[in-house]
């Protein structure tokens, strides 16, 4: 089922929550809604479910006015941060409770409601566990109980907040994988919020970028990351330099106040300079992590640091080391007016 | 005497026992030796005298009417308190300050102004007194008058028990039965419910306790008029004045059984939310 | 109504709250009220008559000062115990702990009963003191009695959770800073408990002055020397003197507000000074 949200804003108190929000959601996307705490995310997603009300703007599934229907007839599964899993009742009960409150004539027999929770136990993997509470589960056992439980009600739409955000980082990953692929066997219609850039890169078919109740950018994992459409998207994913321009980016031809953005990995070294736009750096720390290596190094009339990564194998090809004399050059970079960029310096 | 210690910061271990000492010195003569006490003197004259005290007509009345006044206090107070902690606890909105504080307002008020406020209202003199003598319904010095003092210093316990037990709860788990299709009375009654039963039963014993053994109020609003209007803490009263110590005790033992029973209930409560809390 | 109150997505709110202040009004609003009007009719000068007429007078400051000393002790050994129920391990203490409630629960005239059999001359108490010539029952220091009794577990319930929360850490970080024991407790321990320990104080106090049923029986109830202004609003209930009655009654209820009152003030003091 398709989503479309038109004009939709939200206050609280004097506080602007959502700020005129657009956003179109094809049927069967995975589509993860990222930004810091406080961008009004959990509020989105909170509006498309049926528990927060907007002020104003449009709310449509696959066409239809939504607005007027309470969360119970929207038929939207809804995942909760803290899983929020009914802690009186067995695993078992808390899947079948969405199957057991509907009303008379559209309950099942209670075989069915066996078969479909076993069922559904069994798509989560945790079919053993249908007889525990939830106290007696770990996080992420609990995290996939509340899934199971929100597709009880085969539900058109999958709403999902901070799913793996109360979960350590070996957990989280092996959920995020799980999560992705459950996706691609179910195709149901899945908006899930995050905070964390990786995890939304990692698992959503596309990427909605929010800061401070709007929406910075929309794209596939690949062109928020590649081609970031602000410089909060620049900044919020993934790593940057910035060079402003007057000073040490000659390289932008621009003139006036402009901010060149560029990834760590986008920056050229070498030992001599190519032309005159190369910029003179002394080499400050050399420190390899893993497969790559990440170099600091800064500019002789400035102490601020500027962080390059490169390729163990490249590196190896000509090691560094500090105070190290070198000259570097951006490969790509994208340049901001500095009027588009002051809403940065708060963040 | 295990004392238990902490590993850099504890007192020596003489100041540890004349702090234990001196607390349960205290405990015991002004809790242990009272309760001990009740049962003591209401069995200093052997059983017989203790069961036949408990038999006399009077007393039987007076129970029975004991059990009348809580059997209407306490089911009124609990349906009142449910409303206001799912109210409070459930909702954001303005003046709910404020509503706690006037729902406290009754721990402020003395027992004897309880039962004042009511004679105002009712009493011969009072507000209403004069149309009720018209129409010939009694409300002071009978039944609905030893109620409605009742009612009112006991109204706030089952809501003060369950107003910051339900707030501690949150309100997802009832967001989560919503977006499951559950209506608001199954949501109520298959979530909410079960969540706070533990603290429900407390602040239901606890009224009951304190409904059964109000003294004060009633003892303004009733009339003690013997075998019609006398409530069992009245009726103790009445007896110790007379002298007659076996039978105030005997019934003074009953309503010492219920306190006790109070007590045990709530330590029960406490160590299943804790259990609850461990397992979470 | 959406500026009253937050959108939510869970019914019963009206119906709740509707409730709740119709039931908060018959039963505690409109009857409190009533004690205002009548004292209106009253007016400012037969107020103040009544209230200082002597026997009333004696009667308010005997109620005040044996609450104080209540209260005074109770904060006293209530602070021990409390100490001792958080920090230390005994056999049985879970069963003392419940025990603590007991004020809560036994009906009062059972305490007052109970504790003038005790503490009569010739009482399991009482004797000890009788041989020393002092009496206890039938005179304010009875009062006393029955007011501690029933303001035990104020302190106690609120010094408790406070003091659990007392991490240990800071109090070794405290003593490896070198300060003694002593020390630690008094600028360490004793600031963080203290707020709490003032509010049960003040509870006590005015669960104190309007008490009734444990203390009349222990009292003596001699007009001047050991009448508490309750007792005395019954009796002057009984000879229909309702404007007498009434007076005594809402000093005795503005006491306890005012008690409340600073009680709040000085919680949401600390709040403030805690969240700085």
């Amino acid at each position: 089922m398709s989503i479309t949200i038109e004009n939709i804003n939200k206050h609280f108190g004097t506080y602007k929550a959502l700020d005129n929000i657009n956003l179109e959601v094809g049927s069967g996307e995975l589509i993860a809604l990222l930004g810091p705490s406080g961008c009004g995310k959990t509020s989105l997603l909170r509006i498309i479910g049926g528990l927060e009300l907007a002020d104003s703007g449009k709310l449509l599934f696959h066409g239809e006015d939504v607005e007027a229907r309470d969360a119970r007839e929207r038929n939207v599964g809804f995942v909760f941060q803290h899983y929020a899993l009914f802690r009186h009742m067995t695993v078992f009960e808390n899947v079948a409770f969405g199957l057991r409150v509907k009303p008379r004539k559209e309950r099942h027999h209670e075989a069915e409601i066996q078969r479909r929770v076993h069922e559904l136990l069994s798509l989560v993997q945790l079919d053993w566990l249908h007889d525990r509470y939830p106290a007696q589960l770990s996080g992420g056992q609990r995290q996939r109980i509340a899934l199971a439980r929100a597709l009880a009600v085969e539900p058109k739409i999958l709403l999902l907040d901070e799913p793996f955000g109360a979960l350590d980082a070996q957990v989280r990953k092996e959920l995020r994988r799980w999560l992705r692929r459950l996706h691609d066997e179910l195709h149901i219609t899945s908006i899930f919020v995050t905070h964390d850039q990786e995890e939304a890169l990692e698992v959503a078919d596309r990427v909605v970028v929010m800061n401070k109740g709007k929406i910075e950018q929309v794209g596939t994992p690949d062109e928020v990351y590649a081609t970031p459409a602000t410089p909060f998207v620049y900044q919020f994913i993934g790593n940057v330099n910035l060079f402003h321009s007057r000073d040490h980016a000659p390289w932008t031809q621009q003139h006036g106040d402009a901010v060149a953005y560029v990834r760590p990995h986008d920056i050229d070294i070498s030992t001599s300079p190519q032309d005159d736009t190369a910029l003179p750096v002394e080499v400050k720390l050399v420190r390899a992590i893993g497969a790559i290596v990440r170099i600091e190094v800064s500019a002789d009339d400035s102490c601020e640091l500027i962080e390059i990564e490169l390729s163990r194998e490249r590196f190896d090809t000509a090691p560094l080391a500090c105070g190290d004399k070198v000259y570097i050059r951006p490969r790509q970079f994208r340049v901001f007016e500095t009027g588009e960029t002051n809403e940065l310096s708060a963040t | 005497m295990a004392v238990s210690t902490r590993i850099t910061t504890h007192e020596s271990r003489g100041v540890t026992l004349l702090f234990i000492g001196v607390a349960l010195a205290y405990l015991l003569l002004f809790l242990g030796l009272p309760l001990f006490a009740v049962f003591y003197q209401a069995l200093s004259k052997g059983w017989d005298l203790y069961w036949a005290a408990l038999q006399e007509p009077d007393a039987w009345s007076a129970i029975k009417l004991t059990f009348i006044e809580a059997g209407i206090a306490v089911p009124c107070n609990l349906v009142f308190g449910i409303a206001a902690a799912w109210a409070i606890a459930k909702f954001e909105f303005k003046g709910k300050s404020l509503l706690i504080t006037l729902i406290d307002l009754p721990f402020a008020v003395s027992p004897v102004v309880s039962g004042l406020v009511y004679v105002l209202l009712f009493g011969a003199q009072g507000w209403f007194g004069s149309w009720l003598q018209a129409h010939d319904i009694k409300l002071l010095f009978a039944v609905p008058g030893i109620v409605l003092a009742t009612l009112f210093v006991t109204f706030p316990f089952i809501a003060r028990e369950l107003i910051p037990l339900m707030q501690a709860q949150g309100k997802e788990e009832e967001e989560a039965a919503v977006s499951l299709g559950a209506s608001g009375w199954q949501t109520f009654w298959r979530v909410t419910l079960p969540n706070i039963k533990w603290g429900l039963l407390y602040g239901v014993i606890l009224c009951n306790a304190r409904a059964m053994g109000e003294f004060g109020a009633v003892s303004v609003v009733s009339g003690h008029i013997r075998g019609m209007t006398n409530t069992m803490p009245l009726h103790v009263e009445i007896l110790y004045n007379e002298y007659n110590f076996v039978a105030a005790f005997a019934v003074a033992s009953l309503l010492a059984l219920l306190a006790v029973v109070t007590l045990a209930v709530k330590s029960l409560v406490e160590w299943q939310a804790r259990g609850q809390g461990e397992r979470l | 109504m959406a500026s009253f109150r937050a959108h939510s997505v869970l019914p019963g709110f009206n119906l709740a709250l509707g409730f709740t202040l119709l039931y908060l009004s018959l039963i505690v609003l409109v009857p409190l009220s009533a004690l205002f009007f009548k004292t209106a009719t009253l007016g400012w000068g037969g107020f103040f008559e009544v209230l200082t007429s002597d026997r009333v007078s004696a009667s308010l400051r005997v109620t005040f000062l044996a609450s104080l000393a209540a209260a005074v002790i109770n904060a006293f050994f209530g602070l021990i115990v409390a100490w001792v129920l958080v920090r230390y391990s005994f056999p049985g203490k879970r069963i003392v702990d419940a025990l603590v409630d007991l004020p809560f629960a036994l009906p009062t005239a059972v305490a007052g009963i109970t504790l003038a059999t005790l503490y009569a001359p010739h009482g399991w108490i009482g004797q000890y003191f009788a041989a020393q010539g002092i009496k206890v029952a039938y005179t304010p220091l009875g009062i006393v009695v029955a007011l501690t009794f029933i303001g035990l577990p104020f302190v106690v319930r609120t010094v408790q959770p406070v003091l659990e929360d007392v991490e240990a850490g800071v109090e070794e970080a405290a003593a490896s800073l070198g300060a003694g024991r002593w020390d630690v407790f008094r600028r360490v321990i004793f600031p963080a408990i203290y707020p709490a320990l003032l509010t049960g104080f003040s509870l006590a106090f005015a669960r104190a002055i309007g008490e009734y049923g444990s203390v009349i029986f222990i009292a003596g109830n001699m007009p001047y020397i050991s009448e508490i202004a309750p007792l005395l609003i019954v009796s002057k209930l009984e000879q229909y003197d309702y404007a007498g009655a009434t007076a005594i009654a809402v000093i005795m209820l503005l006491i306890s507000f005012a008690l409340l009152l600073s009680m709040n003030a000085l919680q949401w003091w600390t709040c403030r000074r805690g969240a700085r």
